[in-house]
């Protein structure tokens, strides 16, 4: 398994590399892509990027938790949380790159 | 919103850009969310949130059907961890802390 981690800055190479914009308007353009999907799931709508997966939002009511080291009863409150859902192409390109790694 | 809709909105505020220049960088993006993530990376987008891929070990299941058992192969999935900052949009400004 890989032990990097990917930045924005790596974003903003990958687009500086292959679009040939500046790399001050790659990384404006990375903020950018970032922020409108953000914007649109405060909203509570849906982001869906084929071939990628989908961002969606979810409305969870009032629960009752517990509290794992003392076994207290507490209510959870009732939110909003975003949820990513992996493509099929994106799980089986995956899953492919890393089996067949640990079989060699 | 889909990707093709996402393009458009970034085109329209920059008109000195082309639509498919838009379209070359959202797609360079997401190649490189991919690619990362297919080397086992994380991808860490601070405020969004974070990729990584978690490994599930081979187990032994059953067909809930019919009680048969069948072995599940081990598998590697991808997961996504919502960043704080979004958390606490998604609530107007409520920080619920995690989970």
């Amino acid at each position: 398994m890989g032990n990097r981690t990917i930045t924005r800055a790596d974003l903003c190479e990958a687009v500086y590399q292959k679009v040939g914009l500046s790399r001050t308007e790659s990384s404006e353009l990375v903020e950018r892509v970032l922020s409108e999907i953000s914007d649109c799931l405060v909203t509570g709508e849906s982001v869906k990027l084929s071939s990628f997966g989908s961002f969606v939002v979810r409305s969870k009511g009032e629960r009752i938790g517990r509290n794992p080291k003392t076994g207290e009863e507490v209510p959870i409150s009732p939110r909003r949380v975003m949820v990513f859902k992996p493509s099929n192409v994106l799980k089986q390109r995956i899953n492919d790159a890393l089996t067949g790694q640990a079989g060699k | 919103m889909i990707k093709s809709e996402l393009v458009q909105h970034i085109a329209e505020q920059n008109p000195h850009l082309y639509q498919r220049d838009v379209e070359n960088i959202v797609n360079a993006i997401l190649d490189e969310v991919t690619e990362a993530l297919m080397r086992g990376d994380r991808v860490e987008l601070r405020g969004f949130g974070a990729f990584s891929v978690k490994n599930r070990p081979a187990r032994v299941g059953r067909n809930p059907r019919t009680g048969q058992k069948v072995e599940v192969d081990e598998k590697y999935v991808p997961f996504f961890k919502t960043g704080k900052e979004m958390r606490i949009r998604l609530n107007d400004g409520v920080d619920h802390g995690d989970d």
